[in-house]
Parts: C-alpha cells; sequence; structure tokens
C-alpha cells in the first residue's frame, strides 16, 4: 500500500490503469485531459501495456470501447460534458450490447456559452441510457469506485457499462491522499475478465441485427433486471473490496449523521461533501439534521430514499435542472416517495454554471427548508 | 487466377434477406471467398443490417459486429486493437459500409483511423444512394440522378472519395466493382497481406435504387467500367495502377465509351432522354467525366 | 454453435434465416446442362450462392432459395440458362 497525493483525474488514472483494461480509447476535452495525459504517461513509461487508442472524437472512443468490449476485451475511457453528449447515442449501444465498458466523467457544464466548471447536467441528462452511475465526492471514493466500477459491470448479474462521475476541478484538479493498494489486490478482487459474449471465428454470431418487438422488449427488461441485481451487488461487492483494501465506498447513499435527525439532506458530488461541514455547523447549533449522499442514480436507490422519508423531510440540492420541470434528484426523490411517505420534501437549485457552493450556502439553504419559509422548489443564487 | 480458382465455401447463407438481384450479396460472396473464416466484421447502418436477416438468426457465418451509422471505422478500431492484445492478428478485421456511410456520416470515423494506421480493411460497398432508407442522395450519386430527395435529379456531381482516400497516403488503397470477381478477389487478397489501413470500394449497381431490371447488376457495372463513370485502380504504396479495362482506357489503347451508353439503362436518368433530351444536362455528364480521365492522365500516365 | 448466457441482440448463423425465399420467384432459371460450358459465371455471380458448383464444375440451381433475379441467366455466354415464368409452369 501506498498514499498517492494528487488530483482525483490521476487517482482515476492510476486506478483505470491498476484494472488493466487491454484497451483505452480516448479523446481530449477540458478537464478530463489531465487524466488521459495521465494514461498516455503510463504508456510511456511501460506502466500500461494495453492499448491505448487516440481516437478523433469521443463519439469514435465509445465506439472503439464497444468494439474492443465486443472482441472481448476490458475496456476504459474518460469524457466530460460535450464529450459525453457526443457519446449519447453509443452510450445507448454499450448498454443495449451488455458490454461492460467502464468510463469516467468529469461533470462540466454544457455550451454554450462555453463553461469549464462543474454542473450535473451532462451526466444526468444521459441517466437513461441503461449505464450504472456513480458520482463520487472524494479522491480515495473515485480510486475505490473506479476499481469497484469494473468488477460489478462485469459480473455475471449486470454485465452493463458503468460511468464514474467526478465534478470537474473540484475534484478532477484538486489534489487529496489516496491510499493505493498494491497491484496484486487489484488482480486478485477483479480476476481475469471473462466477457460474456464475443465476436468469436470459432462460434460466429452477429451482433446488433434487426429484431422484432417481441425480442426487443426482452432485452430491455433484461436491462432493466441487471439495473435491479446492481443495486444489490453495489453494497456486496464495496464489502469485498473493504476486506482486500481496507477502504468502504460502497453503498448506494452514505449517511452522515442521520441518527434523530427530523431533516435529512439529500445532495451528490462535490456538494455532498460540501454538506457534511454544513451538517456538523448545524447540528453544533442544535438543529436535528442529517445527510444522505447519493452515490449512486442509476439504478435509483428507491427502498433507501423511502427509508429516509419515513423518518423525517427532505431537503434536495441539484446542481442539474431538467428545464421545465425542476431538479432530477428533486424529482425522483419525490417519485420514491410516493405512497410511501407523507414526508415534506424540498428541492433548491443550485451551483448551475460552476457557481460556488460553500457549506454556508448549503446551511441557509437548509435552515430556510426546516423554518418551512423555502417554496416547494426554490433556485438558490441566483444574483439578479 | 480464373473463377474455378475460387473457394468454394459460402459464408454468407442462402435464405437471406436481400432483395433478388442484390449487388451487396454479389460483393459479399466474392469478399467472403477472398477473406475466409478467420474474419471479423464490422457493419454500419446499411443494407447489409437487413441481409444479416432477422434475429435470433443470421445469414453471416463469420462474426459480425453492427455498429452505428456513422461508427464503422471506429467500431473496428476497436476490434483490432483487442484482438492485438489478445495476440489474435490471425483474424482479419473488416468494415463493409455503404456509400452513406462512407461518403458521408462515416468520413470522420474513417479518416481518423486511416490516420491512426488502424490495421483493417475498410470496404465501401458503394450503390450511390442510401438505398436502405428507400433511395435517398448521398454525396456518392451522380450529378442529375433521381433520388427520393433529388426528384428533379441531383443538382451536384458525386465526389471522388477515391482520391480523398489516397490523401491518407495509406499503405493499399483500390477501386472495383461487383462485375470483375477476379479484380474484386485479388485486391481482397492483396489487402490481406499488407499491414496497415486498407481501403477498397466497391460499385455496386442497385435495381431498386437505380431503376434497372434485377437481371442486369452485373451488366450495369460493366457498363459503368467501359463509359469511365467508374474504374478500376489500385493504389499500393503511393503507386497508382490502373486495372483491367480502366488500365486500356488510361492508356487510349481502347476508346472510352460514351457515358450516355450507361445512364440510358438507368431510370434514375430517364427524365434526361423524356419527354425529350436534355442536352445540357447530358453534355455536362460527359465533360464531368472526361475532365476525371484528363485528370487521371495528367497524374498517372509517364511521358 | 454456444449459446451466449446473455440477453442482448445476438443472433446464430441459419441457412434460410428467412425461410425458404425460392417462394418470392417470379421468373424461374432453367438450365440446360447439354449447352452450358462450366464457365462458372452464374456460380461466381449468383446474389444468393444459390448455384451448387459440384465437383466437375457443372452446376445445379438451389430451387429453395432461388429469387429468381435472372443475373445467372444474363451472364451466362451460352445462353444455357433461360428464364420461365414461374406460373407458367404450373399450368
Amino acid at each position: 500500500m501506498t498514499v498517492m497525493m494528487d488530483t482525483g483525474n490521476r487517482i482515476a488514472a492510476k486506478a483505470a490503469v491498476m484494472a488493466k483494461p487491454e484497451v483505452v480509447a480516448a479523446y481530449p476535452i477540458t478537464p478530463q485531459t489531465t487524466l488521459v495525459e495521465a494514461i498516455a504517461e503510463y504508456v510511456a513509461r511501460g506502466e500500461y501495456t494495453g492499448e491505448y487508442i487516440c481516437v478523433e472524437s469521443e463519439h469514435s472512443a465509445m465506439c472503439a470501447c464497444i468494439g474492443a468490449s465486443a472482441a472481448g476485451s476490458r475496456t476504459f475511457t474518460a469524457t466530460s460534458s460535450h464529450g459525453l453528449l457526443l457519446m449519447h447515442e453509443m452510450l445507448h449501444w454499450a448498454a443495449l450490447a451488455r458490454l461492460p465498458v467502464v468510463m469516467c466523467n468529469i461533470n462540466r457544464v454544457i455550451g454554450p456559452g462555453w463553461n469549464i466548471w462543474v454542473d450535473e447536467n451532462d451526466s444526468i441528462s444521459q441517466r437513461d441510457t441503461g449505464w450504472i452511475q456513480f458520482y463520487c465526492s472524494s479522491n480515495q471514493e473515485i480510486f475505490d469506485t473506479v476499481i469497484q466500477a469494473f468488477k460489478l459491470a462485469e459480473h455475471e448479474k449486470v454485465v452493463l457499462p458503468v460511468m464514474v462521475n467526478l465534478n470537474a476541478f473540484i475534484l478532477s484538479h484538486t489534489s487529496m491522499p489516496a491510499e493505493i493498494p498494491d497491484q496484486h489486490v487489484v488482480d486478485e478482487y477483479l480476476g481475469k475478465y471473462v466477457p460474456k459474449w464475443k465476436l468469436d471465428i470459432d462460434n460466429p454470431t452477429t451482433f446488433g441485427n434487426i429484431i422484432g418487438p417481441v425480442h426487443y422488449y426482452k432485452v430491455r427488461r433484461a436491462m432493466q433486471d441487471a439495473q435491479l441485481n446492481a443495486k444489490k451487488l453495489i453494497p456486496q461487492i464495496a464489502k469485498e473490496w473493504s476486506k482486500l483494501s481496507g477502504y468502504f465506498h460502497g453503498d448506494l447513499l452514505e449517511y452522515y449523521k442521520c441518527d434523530g435527525a427530523e431533516h435529512i439532506l439529500l445532495s451528490m458530488g462535490a456538494i455532498g461533501a460540501e454538506s457534511k461541514i454544513a451538517i456538523d455547523e448545524l447540528q453544533k447549533a442544535g438543529q436535528k439534521i442529517g445527510l444522505a449522499r447519493v452515490r449512486v442514480i442509476r439504478p435509483f436507490p428507491t427502498e433507501e430514499i423511502i427509508k429516509l422519508g419515513k423518518q423525517a423531510d427532505l431537503v434536495v440540492i441539484d446542481r442539474n435542472i431538467s428545464v421545465g420541470l425542476e431538479g432530477a434528484l428533486f424529482t425522483e426523490v419525490k417519485a420514491a416517495l410516493y405512497g410511501e411517505s407523507d414526508a415534506k420534501a424540498t428541492g433548491f437549485i443550485a451551483g448551475l454554471g460552476g457557481k460556488d457552493v460553500t457549506y454556508k450556502d448549503i446551511e441557509t439553504m437548509c435552515r430556510k427548508s426546516m423554518k418551512g419559509k423555502a417554496k416547494e422548489q426554490e433556485w438558490y443564487g441566483v444574483e439578479e | 487466377m480464373a473463377l474455378k480458382d475460387f473457394p468454394l465455401d459460402e459464408c454468407l447463407l442462402q435464405g437471406n434477406a436481400s432483395c433478388p438481384g442484390c449487388p451487396a450479396t454479389i460483393g459479399l460472396r466474392l469478399v467472403l471467398k477472398a477473406l475466409g473464416r478467420k474474419t471479423i466484421m464490422v457493419v454500419p447502418a446499411c443494407c447489409t443490417a437487413v441481409i444479416e436477416s432477422l434475429y435470433p438468426h443470421t445469414s453471416f457465418d463469420v462474426p459480425v459486429m453492427n455498429i452505428a451509422f456513422e461508427a464503422a471505422a471506429a467500431g473496428a478500431s476497436g476490434v483490432e486493437a483487442a484482438l492485438r492484445q489478445q495476440g489474435r492478428t490471425d483474424i482479419t478485421v473488416v468494415a463493409w459500409a455503404g456509400d452513406g456511410g462512407t461518403y458521408d456520416i462515416g468520413i470522420q470515423a474513417l479518416s481518423g483511423a486511416l490516420e491512426r494506421g488502424t490495421n483493417f480493411i475498410y470496404i465501401c460497398y458503394n450503390n450511390q444512394i442510401y438505398s436502405n432508407t428507400g433511395i435517398q442522395r448521398s454525396g456518392a450519386t451522380p450529378f442529375a440522378a433521381w433520388t427520393t430527395t433529388t426528384v428533379g435529379g441531383k443538382t451536384e456531381f458525386r465526389k471522388e472519395m477515391g482520391e480523398i482516400i489516397l490523401a491518407h497516403h495509406i499503405p493499399y488503397a483500390a477501386q472495383t466493382c461487383i462485375s470483375y470477381p477476379e479484380d474484386l478477389y485479388c485486391k481482397i487478397k492483396k489487402a490481406m497481406s499488407i499491414k496497415g489501413p486498407k481501403y477498397i470500394e466497391i460499385l455496386a449497381p442497385c435495381p431498386p435504387g437505380w431503376r434497372f431490371s434485377m437481371d442486369k447488376t452485373v451488366e450495369m457495372g460493366r457498363m459503368a467500367v467501359d463509359t469511365g463513370a467508374w474504374s478500376l485502380w489500385e493504389c499500393e504504396n503511393d503507386v497508382m495502377t490502373f486495372n483491367g479495362k480502366s488500365k486500356l482506357i488510361l492508356e487510349k489503347k481502347v476508346e472510352r465509351k460514351p457515358v450516355e451508353d450507361w445512364i440510358k439503362y438507368q431510370g434514375r436518368f430517364s427524365h434526361l432522354f423524356k419527354p425529350e433530351r436534355d442536352e445540357k444536362r447530358l453534355k455536362a455528364i460527359q465533360e464531368h467525366v472526361d475532365l476525371l480521365w484528363e485528370r487521371y492522365r495528367k497524374c498517372y500516365v509517364k511521358i | 454453435m454456444k449459446k451466449y448466457p446473455v440477453e442482448t441482440s445476438l443472433s446464430y448463423p441459419k441457412l434460410g434465416a428467412m425461410g425458404k425465399t425460392g417462394s418470392w420467384r417470379v421468373f424461374k432459371p432453367i438450365l440446360d446442362k447439354k449447352k452450358c460450358v462450366k464457365c462458372l459465371r452464374c456460380w461466381i455471380f449468383c446474389p444468393e450462392g444459390s448455384i451448387r458448383r459440384e465437383k466437375d464444375d457443372s452446376v445445379n440451381i438451389d430451387y429453395d432459395f432461388c429469387k429468381g433475379c435472372g443475373v445467372c441467366a444474363n451472364e451466362c455466354n451460352v445462353k444455357a440458362i433461360i428464364m420461365e415464368r414461374e406460373e407458367a409452369k404450373k399450368k
């Protein structure tokens, strides 16, 4: 074991290389660039011996990962924002093809105008593609989640692609320590990759030809089953990892000081980390509020949210907006509670376009909500 | 190479979903005879996705991966990289795409894969239209041809994909046609023997798309070559060679027939002849072919 | 043939994946073996692969799958194949 003091991107790259994918295909985009540059450095030093394809677009990056995965190899890529949007068609393709591609996405604002700061609208708008989606809040969590992503994606009851999200700059470019286990620990954990199907000259099949409604329906249903399986497996494979590495990042939600809470804050990504300080401050001031940081949005942790709704009223902060409705997490939380709990839920939109959201801001939102002064859905911090 | 020397093995099975008289299946049979069974094919949206037939069955007896329209070369890049990592360099990776997937929506991925030196064969079967979607214009559709999106005839000339490919200076590029089995077969075989990116374009006259009788598929390809509307050539390490009839035309050993001899048999050009001859457009078509061959002669005939 | 244990659009090779496509035929190719010179042009150009090449390079037509396009007849240099309307023959 060594301690690596480095940025989220470089720690993600370290994890990806330690998982030994046979093929990495990627295209540079700010703020993902330092991640793929780090992989290029591993290639130059001979520490990564797989194929590294420098493709001409993110669309081609995902296509190359699909091709390599279909040919029976473990694959990895990374992107951000517009790159993820350009991949959109192929995100569906990878998931429908049941190919366990692992990807890091650095959450960044969508243009126009050009803005490279954090915002989760890029990955939130990919929720329906069939990818499993994690949101990290520290560099240790990034490392652990990337390793676990391969395990989960390749699990025989899952066989779906996995996206590990980390917020632009706050995580991607911020150095924090992370404990890195020895290579043999990762090797032992992941094992040799055995594809569930592949293009094989000794057993020729055609993947993706014309399929009628009856069979297509079954393919979709199987994807849903796989996502639901993942829900059960995420904590389980995290436990296996913690036994080997000592770190546990694995529940669908990370609970922080929820015992006895009458209000529970739900947030994601970097705001999720910042929320811990806000909760500390609020509890010091005698407020009965806890935090449930949502780590996984697909599969959606419905049962866990219901449990929270039976305990407390909920405050949801979204760093995304489904324009014409509200924050996506807010909508999904309310949908989970429907018919199950009378908990009051208030939703805040905050930090779009990379606008800073400090623990003080989070405190303000929570206080307003707890006082019953917040509208059901509010925009926080829009400067008129 | 005589026809009796072609292998018997068939990797495209009978009873598939192709139209009667389909040039793509003539091409596929020939290509697969040359490639053999150690082949993985990557197919974007095109008629071949239909020819494969309906799930859960396929008419292909080699592994095929379908991929999105613009993605054949990128998908093939991934397959090739994976096989190289697995030490399976004995397998030939082939992208098989139509002209829409090559000239238009797939040109970026194709150019990228060629530039990266991907060790694969990219084959474009060119029927000069989006045929699978019901005969719309593509960048390969010739001037004045009717399609469902160029109802009065296309107002632009087709692009010269061959010349775009040559600008990549890849180790091997060639043009052939389904009507010349020996030429086609030998070009695939040569491509298999060369490492790096290879591009082969096959002219594929489409009966419903070009509006001619389905028994004339092969004849229509020969006429295209005889009139110089299409040419057979190969370019190995930047050395250009014209083949067969096209070589004789280039060297003026046989006379290039008027292009009208080709278009008059195709319903897609019928508006140039009825109700009266459209001399202006007929002249423009001939002049365009003349210019092309003038350019070929300037570039490729040694004085 | 091994079936993969994953529910996705994976298809397996089958002769006649679209059934006996010979039923599509309107015109039927009739081969006159006496005229045939075993040049194999019909075999190589058949879009369906429905001309069976025998060991002695003679040919037979597989009517189960032949779609009746007539390319074989058109390409036969010795006119050993003619096209006949299917219905006419039934009568």
